[in-house]
C-alpha cells in the first residue's frame, strides 16, 4: 500500500476552473458576536459527491444556505457553478434544513408551484414524484405525511429543474433503513448521470459509501478537506510494547510527533502497514520488547470523532493526547489558522 | 425510492439539458439564474391562495358581512317599519336602493373588512416563513422581488375580483329590494361604477400590502394578525374618536392615516347626499387626498416589504 498522502493536499493536477462547481474562499458568517461559519474554504468538483459532515451546529447549514444565497456571508466568497452564490439557481437544486411545503397542498400541488417557480416543464414533477417513490401518495395532502414521506418530497424538489448541482442536508432524516437504501441508490445514480451532488449528513456509514470527498467542519472552521479514501487509508496502528515510553519515543523519531500518542498503556501511531514492519524493526534493534502490533482500520465514524471531538476537547484535558496528535495530518487545514 | 427510475439528465427537457454538455452529461458551460415566468409565478401564487381554506372564509366574509350590515338588517329593520340608526323607514329603504350601490359594496372596507383583508396578507406572507417555504420557492431559482411581486400580484387579483363580488351581491340585494318595494331604480353611472371598483380595490390593496408588511417584517402569522387588528380596530377609533378632539396635533395627523383616508375615499365615493353610518366612513379629508394618501401607503407598504424581504437573511 502507497503511504498516505497528506490529507487536504491538493492533486498534482490541478482541476480546471470550470470543473470546480463549488469554490467557496474565506467564507465567514457573524450573527452579533457569534461566529457560525469562520473562513472556511472548500471545493466542489464537477461530478463528484461531496460529503459535508460536521456535528450539530457545526456551521454546515449556514455554509449550504449562503451558498444558495439565502444568507449573506460577512466575508468571503461563495460561488456556485462559476457564479456568485444564489446567482446560479438554475444549475442548483436543494433540499436546506428540512422540506418546507404547504400543508394544505397535495405533494404533486406543491412541486406543481415549486415547478412554476423554477420554470421546470410540468412533465417533471410527475418523473421526479417517481423517482422518489411517491406517485401513490402524490394527491394526498402534504400534512397527512409521515416525516420520512416528507423528507422524499424534499428530495424531489431538489431535482425538479433536473440541477447540475445537488445540495442535500440531512436528507435522510426520517427514513427508515428500506428509505436510506433508496436514497443512498439515488446518490449513486445522481452521480452516474453527471450530477454533482454535495450532501450534508449524519449519517456517516452512508457518507463513506457513496460519497468521493469529505469535507469537516467543526465550530464553523474547516477541519480537513479530503477524498473519502484518503482519510480511511490512514490506519491507526497500536503497538504494546516494554518500556512504552522508549517504544512512544523511537515511534515519533520514525513518524513525527504528530502521528503518534500513548493512550490507555499502548502507543497509538498513524500508520500503515508499511510502516509497521519499519517501526518493529526499530523496536527490537533498541530492545523494546514488542509483544502486540496490530493495525486498526478507521472507519469514517471514527474519524469523525477523532477529528470533532478532539476540537471540542481542545480547552479541556484530553485522555487520547493533544488533538493536534490524534488529528495530525488530518487536521493541517484547519491548525494552519 | 424507485431505484429503476431515471432521475433525468441529458435531454430529459429542461432548458439547460438542452445545452451543450461536457463529458459527465452536464451543461458545460456555468449556467445563471433562470426560473419561471412571472405569469407562471402569479399562477402558482394564486394557486396556493385558491387552495388554502382560510383564503375562502376571509374573503367570502367580508362580502358577507358587507351584505348582512349594508342591506339585510336595515331591510329587517324596514319591514318592521321600525326606524334604524334614527333613521326613519322610508330613508332606510333609500338608502338600500341601487343608487347606493357604490356606498353599500365598499362601507365596510375601512374598518372590518380591512381587518380581513390585512389578515389575509399576513396569512400569505407570514405562513412562508412558519412552514419553510420561503426557502423552498427561493431555491426555485426566483428573485426575492419576483417572489414579492407574485405574491402581491396574486393578492390584487383575488382583492379584485371579492370586490367585484360585493358589488354584485349588493347589486342583486338593491335590485331585489327596489323591485319588491316598487322604489326607483336608478343605478350608478357607468364612470362612478368604475371609480367605486377602482377606489375599493386601492382600499382593498392597502390593507392587503399592510398585511403582507407585517407578515414579512414578523415572520410569523399570529403577531402580525393581532397588532394589524388591534391597529385597523382600535388604534385608528382611538385616535380619531378620542385623541384628536382633545390635541390637536392628533387632529392633524389623523388625515394621514391609512384607515381615516379609506373611510374619507368611500365617503367620497359614495357620493353627495348618501348617509353615511356605517362606523369608519366619514369625509375627514376630500377623495382625491384620500386616493393619493392610500397609493402612497400601498407603494411605501411594498417597497418596505421588497427592502425587508431583500436585505434580511431568509433563515
Amino acid at each position: 500500500m502507497p503511504p498516505a498522502q497528506a490529507v487536504g493536499a491538493r492533486p498534482l493536477v490541478e482541476p480546471r476552473p470550470s470543473d470546480e462547481v463549488v469554490v467557496i474562499a474565506g467564507l465567514t458568517k457573524r450573527y452579533g458576536s457569534r461566529t457560525v461559519v469562520d473562513d472556511l474554504s472548500l471545493t466542489v468538483r464537477r461530478g463528484e459527491v461531496y460529503g459535508f459532515l460536521g456535528p450539530n451546529g457545526a456551521g454546515k447549514t449556514t455554509t449550504l444556505r449562503a451558498l444558495l444565497g439565502l444568507v449573506r456571508p460577512t466575508s468571503g466568497t461563495a460561488s456556485v457553478l462559476g457564479r456568485p452564490a444564489g446567482a446560479a439557481s438554475s444549475g442548483v437544486g436543494a433540499l436546506i434544513e428540512g422540506p418546507g411545503f404547504y400543508p394544505y397542498l397535495s405533494g404533486r400541488e406543491n412541486l406543481r408551484v415549486l415547478a412554476r417557480y423554477a420554470g421546470a416543464p410540468a412533465g417533471r414533477v410527475d418523473t421526479v414524484l417517481e423517482t422518489v417513490d411517491l406517485t401513490d401518495r402524490a394527491r394526498d395532502r402534504y400534512s397527512t405525511y409521515s416525516l420520512g414521506m416528507k423528507q422524499r418530497l424534499g428530495v424531489a424538489s431538489a431535482l425538479l429543474k433536473d440541477p447540475e448541482l445537488v445540495v442535500l442536508d440531512e436528507p435522510t432524516n426520517g427514513l427508515d433503513p428500506a428509505g436510506i437504501s433508496d436514497m443512498r441508490a439515488l446518490l449513486r445514480r445522481l452521480s452516474a448521470d453527471g450530477h454533482t451532488v454535495l450532501l450534508s449528513s449524519h449519517l456517516l456509514g452512508e457518507v463513506e459509501q457513496v460519497c468521493d470527498r469529505v469535507a469537516v467542519i467543526s465550530s464553523g472552521r474547516l477541519v480537513v478537506e479530503s477524498s473519502v479514501g484518503e482519510l480511511l487509508g490512514l490506519h491507526r496502528l497500536v503497538i504494546d510494547a516494554e518500556p512504552l515510553g522508549e517504544a512512544a519515543a523511537i515511534t515519533t523519531r520514525l513518524l513525527g510527533p504528530e502521528r503518534v500518542s500513548v493512550v490507555g498503556g499502548a502507543v497509538h501511531a498513524q500508520a500503515g502497514p508499511e510502516d509497521a514492519a519499519r517501526i518493529n524493526r526499530a523496536l527490537v534493534l533498541a530492545d523494546v520488547e514488542v509483544s502486540g502490533l496490530r493495525q486498526e482500520a478507521q472507519t469514517l465514524e471514527a474519524v469523525f470523532l477523532q477529528m470533532t471531538g478532539s476540537e471540542l476537547a481542545a480547552a479541556g484535558p484530553d485522555p487520547d493526547g493533544p488533538p493536534a496528535q490524534r488529528t495530525g495530518r488530518l487536521s493541517r487545514r484547519g491548525a494552519a489558522r | 425510492m424507485s431505484t429503476t427510475t431515471e432521475t433525468g439528465g441529458p435531454g430529459s427537457g429542461t432548458p439547460e439539458t438542452e445545452q451543450p454538455a461536457s463529458a459527465t452529461g452536464r451543461p458545460a458551460e456555468p449556467t445563471g439564474r433562470t426560473a419561471g415566468s412571472l405569469g407562471a409565478m402569479i399562477s402558482a401564487e394564486l394557486t396556493k391562495l385558491l387552495r388554502r381554506p382560510a383564503t375562502w372564509v376571509l374573503l367570502g366574509l367580508w362580502p358577507a358581512l358587507q351584505l348582512v350590515f349594508s342591506t339585510v338588517i336595515p331591510y329587517v329593520s324596514y319591514q318592521r317599519g321600525a326606524s334604524f340608526e334614527g333613521l326613519p323607514p322610508e330613508a332606510v329603504l333609500a338608502s338600500m336602493l341601487p343608487d347606493q350601490l357604490v356606498l353599500n359594496s365598499l362601507s365596510g372596507l375601512p374598518l372590518f373588512g380591512g381587518a380581513l383583508l390585512l389578515t389575509l396578507g399576513a396569512l400569505l406572507a407570514g405562513s412562508e416563513y412558519g412552514w419553510g417555504t420561503l426557502k423552498t420557492l427561493l431555491g426555485q431559482g426566483p428573485r426575492r422581488l419576483q417572489v414579492l411581486a407574485a405574491q402581491l400580484l396574486a393578492l390584487l387579483v383575488v382583492l379584485a375580483v371579492t370586490v367585484l363580488v360585493s358589488f354584485g351581491l349588493t347589486a342583486l340585494a338593491s335590485g331585489a329590494i327596489a323591485a319588491g318595494e316598487s322604489a326607483a331604480a336608478d343605478w350608478p353611472t357607468a364612470g362612478r361604477l368604475l371609480r367605486g371598483l377602482g377606489g375599493g380595490l386601492l382600499i382593498a390593496a392597502t390593507w392587503g400590502a399592510l398585511g403582507l408588511l407585517l407578515g414579512h417584517a414578523l415572520r410569523s402569522t399570529a403577531l402580525p394578525i393581532a397588532l394589524g387588528l388591534v391597529w385597523v380596530l382600535a388604534a385608528e377609533n382611538l385616535i380619531v374618536n378620542v385623541a384628536a378632539p382633545l390635541l390637536g396635533a392628533f387632529d392633524t395627523a389623523q388625515a394621514a392615516l391609512p384607515g381615516v383616508n379609506a373611510g374619507s375615499l368611500v365617503a367620497a365615493l359614495a357620493g353627495n347626499g348618501a348617509t353615511l353610518r356605517t362606523p369608519g366612513v366619514a369625509a375627514i379629508v376630500d377623495g382625491a387626498q384620500a386616493a393619493g394618501v392610500l397609493a402612497g401607503f400601498l407603494v411605501l407598504f411594498t417597497a418596505l416589504t421588497a427592502l425587508l424581504l431583500t436585505r434580511r437573511d431568509v433563515v
